[in-house]
């Protein structure tokens, strides 16, 4: 909502060509929930279907239908709130929004205006471009209603598909001016950290899917800048169409440089709505903000307020599970390093299969480099997530097994996990079905050496040795490996060798 | 046919007919169209006649009726045009609706149909409920079946004026400031307005959501308490729908009003109310008197604010609740270049004046800078107005007032005045700001049109006004007077 | 406290009605009347009144998150003015915003 952000711009007064500048970036999300029907009716709530399969009376805004509020999405948004170090609003309501639009079937979205938010006053920790971390102020978590989608099909027609009407949508607004001890974004490094972590938030709770290239995560900022020491805020500029990490990271950073540039060059910002384009990894201006909608927002007459009372607040707190920053000091204090850590807990998969194969007792440092390397560079290169890959965190804990037991080598284990990518077997059953076992049998080997060394075409050179030619020694050692297919266990074939032709001498 | 039908028959006493198989529903609903088509010309109460889907509701009921007993099964009625059913032509009086066909049906039509009850057909109503006298239908205007050059009032004037013409058993009708109770007014039958919450709400087309709520149009109060058993229920579908389950109505004609304390609110009585209507509704309360109840005298001083916060709020929840009308889904579009042009093109020509002055009236209070001075206060106007109401029921059991100032206007007097009409909901709106439940019952006659008396009691205690309402009409004959239509 | 033509002109905007020039010099005239009725309520002192939005006693009124069927595509369609089948169509949107958080 920017009727509440647009009130305080002044004029930015102009500035040397070489002003040193700051940028200011509000960040207004929008995450779909995961509830399995929409926030008013029981049409399913999930992504994608045929245009216009998943509507009802009421998601289509029919004479005389009535919305009654899904229990889960409003729980999602107390998780939310409550993960978010909200204030919990205990008497609340919903409002109504309104303005026409073709995919907004009521012509108003049920939504909830400034303090009626279910969540107020909260915060979120995000690592500081200049080291350390900064809680960067919440204004405000609510609840609303999605709106359909219009597909752009000719010329002169737009096509409504009211699939995702009515979907529920958590808004998630940062504080344009924090309170004392809260802090704001101000590089496009920090917008990119606080969008990563609010999601990490998110999908740990469950609430949200957090993909950001389906539309689930929303993610605008709003963008002004001033110049440095200077109080005053400057003109926003809020960007959209930011569908990935990089995207709101490029995206800021080229409008925080365009605005600069602008008033470099004596030029003024105009409010309005930019549209980040990837190509060519700019912005460009989509409509103007000086015309503020009026929405004429007032307390919805079809839904009761909600009332929540401080034992479910309790409940609801208690049943928080362990969030990112937790888990990332818990890995940390496991032995794995800061930045790994991070890593890690970025993606909840990723941080859960961590955890997982690492219950199975192998060396915490062993999995974190298997899970943030080659595993890693494979599901990014498949483009599958981590848990749906056929590799559970036993198969990796078993494959790690073989490696310290000496039964396979390092080398050989990488092409056994790209197989468990692939084929989903078990690395045992790789390693056995390929007879890639390496030979660790004393026995078995020296066996091999005694024969070897007996073979009378191989007298010459172990007479060099004998004479004490030690090069000769790597003659013998090749000799070994070829006798068992490269499987032996080379350390050993060294020692053994050694024994072998000291007996002789 | 053997069965011989005046148009008169009470619905309790169809119900009877049925029950001894004296007649059949097949029977009744054949009697009954016959009787729309003999009256109906002068009346013009209905807006669509529904007879094969009533005949057929009728045979379901005739082929098992033990499956359905009692209340209003096999009896046909009438909903008014802003009740939606299923497949049938819903238009709300407005052209914007004309043709649309809705693909689900109201709570309350789930109810009837599960009752084994029988729709004849949808009754003509000022556009959107917007109105006093069905003068801003898209339509026609219905007339009243005492006097056909007058009004039949509104907005639920169709449903009002059929039950009175004796054109069906009983109607339902919708009042958000007075549009069930003031037409019963006008056309000397009973109409209820519920607690709001007691009636669900789903399917009826929105004029004000806070204070919209559907009732019962009947032609003896036995009837209403029929009609309200068929159709108070909680609706799952309708967040404002009390949970919990309705009394049964009929056991509360049985009690008599002795013990009750009735209270007169002089600001009933005040400025505006025509001498002939004041005197009969002191009469009718003198009749409960003499029946056991106690008078008072009580005030409820800010109920004069009550018109103008009514039509603040109403306006305001209907600018928004009107504004899904724009062509894109459903209803009449005007073609244009752009969507934002096709929209102000639609609702131009798809709304009447009466709808557009009040979508432009709510648009306004809700509006940057006028919020607080209209629709904020009006709303804190509101708390005193419930307020004044808490306060009397202390006192009393149930209230006595008139229903509406006068009797029905002449068709075209008020047209030009907007606010003329607008008073004849001065005792009735107040009751929807506060949600409470009241009836009107006619109590005689001025000028051979009726008079009605309005009884409110606190919310959810509609057998108190059953039971004094029917101890009136026992004592009186005004519910057997028949217009000569 | 007169309204003007025009700013009744520009609540019609706001509200998505195209008047006549008559119907709006008209309306005006309707519109100051009523408004001075309304003003019988800045008689009263409310300053310390709650504001009444909903008259039931009643909170938190839910449905559990169940997937119920949704109306047969066909069904939906057929009351649109104009449809392709698949969908509502409309006039070109030429504002590329899409609403959403707008």
């Amino acid at each position: 909502m920017s009727s509440e952000s647009a009130l305080s711009e002044k004029a930015t007064p102009r500035e040397s060509a070489n002003t040193p500048y700051e940028a200011i970036i509000g960040m207004e999300v929008h995450a779909e929930l995961l509830t399995n029907s929409k926030l008013f009716c029981g049409c399913s709530a999930e992504f994608g279907g045929e245009p216009n399969t998943r509507c009802c009376p009421v998601c289509l805004g029919l004479p005389g239908a009535l919305p009654v509020i899904n229990e889960r999405a409003v729980e999602f948004v107390l998780k939310a709130a409550l993960a978010l170090n909200c204030q919990i609003s205990r008497d609340t309501y919903f409002h109504r929004k309104n303005y026409f639009y073709p995919d907004l079937p009521k012509a108003y979205q049920v939504s909830q205006y400034g303090d009626s938010a279910i969540g107020i006053y909260g915060w979120i920790e995000i690592d500081g471009e200049n080291g350390g971390s900064k809680k960067i102020g919440i204004r405000r978590v609510h609840l609303e209603e999605d709106t359909g989608k219009l597909i752009h099909a000719t010329g002169t027609t737009s096509e409504v598909d009211y699939n995702r009407s009515s979907v529920p949508l958590m808004e998630i607004v940062t504080e344009h001016h924090p309170r004392p001890g809260f802090d704001q974004i101000k590089t496009a490094g920090e917008a990119r950290d606080y969008i990563t972590k609010l999601r990490a938030i998110l999908t740990y709770l469950g609430v949200c899917d957090g993909k950001m290239e389906e539309g689930s995560l929303r993610c605008e900022p709003n963008i002004s800048v001033r110049p440095v020491g200077s109080e005053d805020y400057g003109t926003k500029t809020e960007i959209k169409n930011l569908n990935s990490f990089r995207a709101v990271s490029r995206g800021v950073e080229y409008e925080v440089e365009r605005q600069i540039d602008v008033l470099r060059n004596g030029g003024r910002i105009v409010q309005e709505t930019r549209r980040w384009d990837e190509e060519s990894a700019t912005t460009a201006s989509m409509r103007s903000k000086e015309m503020e909608q009026e929405y004429r927002y007032f307390p919805e007459p079809d839904l009761l307020p909600f009332h929540f009372d401080d034992e479910q607040i309790e409940q609801l707190r208690a049943s928080l599970p362990e969030m990112p920053l937790a888990r990332r000091q818990r890995f940390v204090d496991m032995g794995v390093s800061e930045t790994d850590a991070e890593t890690l807990i970025e993606d909840k998969a990723v941080s859960e299969f961590f955890d997982a194969a690492v219950s199975h007792a192998v060396d915490v440092r062993t999995v974190t480099n298997w899970v943030l390397g080659d595993f890693m560079k494979l599901l990014n290169q498949h483009g599958v997530p981590i848990n749906q890959s056929k590799v559970t965190p036993g198969a990796l804990a078993e494959l790690i097994g073989l490696i310290e037991d000496k039964t396979i080598s390092g080398k050989l284990a990488k092409g056994v996990f790209e197989e468990m990518f692939n084929s989903g077997k078990s690395p045992r059953e790789i390693v056995e079905a390929s007879g890639q076992t390496q030979i660790s049998d004393t026995d078995f080997i020296r066996e091999e050496i005694v024969r070897i060394l007996s073979e009378p075409r191989n007298q010459p050179q172990l007479q060099k040795y004998l004479a004490g030619n030690d090069k000769v020694l790597g003659f013998f050692v090749g000799q070994t490996m070829q006798a068992t297919s490269g499987r032996a266990n080379p350390q050993i074939v060294n020692e053994l060798l050694k024994e072998e032709m000291e007996k002789l001498r | 046919m053997s069965f011989k039908y005046d148009g008169f028959m009470t619905a309790a006493e169809a119900s009877k007919a049925l029950a001894s198989r004296e007649v059949s529903s097949r029977e009744l609903t054949q009697a009954t169209l016959e009787r729309i088509a003999a009256v109906d010309s002068k009346v013009k109460s209905f807006l669509k006649i529904i007879e094969d889907q009533a005949l057929s509701q009728a045979d379901r009921f005739d082929a098992n009726p033990q499956s359905f007993p009692g209340g209003l099964a096999g009896v046909p009625g009438a909903l008014k045009d802003n009740i939606c059913m299923r497949g049938i032509e819903t238009t709300c009086g407005s052209l914007i609706l004309e043709g649309w066909q809705p693909p689900y049906d109201a709570g309350v039509v789930t109810q009837i149909q599960d009752s084994g009850s029988v729709v004849i057909g949808k009754t003509n109503l000022d556009e959107f409920a917007m109105g006093s006298s069905t003068e801003n239908s898209a339509y026609f205007t219905t007339c009243n079946p005492w006097n056909t050059r007058h009004v039949p009032g509104g907005s639920s004037g169709g449903s009002a004026a059929a039950v009175a013409a004796g054109e069906v058993f009983w109607a339902l009708g919708s009042d958000t400031g007075g549009s069930i109770r003031q037409p019963a007014a006008y056309c000397g039958v009973v109409g209820l307005k519920p607690t709001y919450g007691r009636v669900s709400r789903y399917g009826v087309i929105a004029y004000a959501s806070s204070l919209d709520q559907i009732g019962p149009l009947t032609r003896t109060v036995e009837d209403a308490a029929l009609v309200m058993n068929m159709i108070s229920a909680h609706d799952p579908k309708d967040s404002t729908s009390y949970p919990e389950a309705p009394p049964d109505y009929t056991k509360s004609l049985k009690r008599d009003v002795s013990g009750f304390t009735i209270g007169i609110p002089r600001e009933f009585f005040g400025q505006g109310i025509a001498d002939p209507v004041a005197q009969a509704v002191m009469d009718s309360a003198t009749v409960l008197e003499r029946s056991g109840a106690r008078l008072i005298d009580v005030s409820t001083p800010n109920v004069g604010y009550g018109l103008p916060c009514y039509y603040i709020l109403a306006p305001a929840e209907a600018s928004s609740n009107l504004a899904r009308y724009d062509g894109v889904r459903y209803g009449m579009r005007v073609e244009a270049g752009d969507h934002a042009e096709m929209f102000r093109q639609t609702r131009e020509r798809g709304f009447g004046a009466e709808v557009k002055q009040r979508i432009v009236i709510g648009t306004y209070v809700l509006s940057a800078g006028y919020y607080d001075a209209f629709y904020l206060k009006a709303q804190q106007v509101r708390t005193l107005l419930s307020r004044d109401f808490e306060q009397v029921f202390s006192q009393c059991d149930l209230l006595i007032t008139p229903t509406v100032p006068t009797t029905a206007f002449a068709i075209g007097e008020h047209i030009d005045d907007p606010f003329q009409m607008k008073l004849s909901d001065v005792c009735t709106s107040p009751v929807n700001l506060a949600g409470l439940p009241a009836m009107s019952v006619p109590c005689g006659f001025s000028d051979g049109l009726p008079i009605g008396m309005q009884l409110i009691a606190p919310a959810f205690a509609e057998e108190r006004i059953f039971q004094a309402a029917y101890t009136f009409e026992q004592a009186t004959d005004y519910h057997k007077a028949r217009p000569s239509i | 406290m007169k309204l003007t033509v025009e700013e009744v002109t520009a609540v019609a905007n706001l509200a998505c009605l195209a008047l006549e020039e008559d119907e709006k010099e008209r309306l005006t005239g309707h519109l100051n009347q009523i408004l001075e009725h309304f003003a019988e309520l800045q008689k009263l002192d409310t300053s310390d009144v709650e504001p009444t939005d909903r008259v039931l006693p009643m909170v938190n009124v839910y449905r559990a998150d169940e997937v119920k069927p949704s109306l047969p595509r066909e069904e939906i369609l057929a009351a649109g003015p104009l449809t392709n089948y698949e969908a509502f169509i409309v006039p070109r949107v030429v504002d590329s915003s899409d609403g959403k958080s707008a």
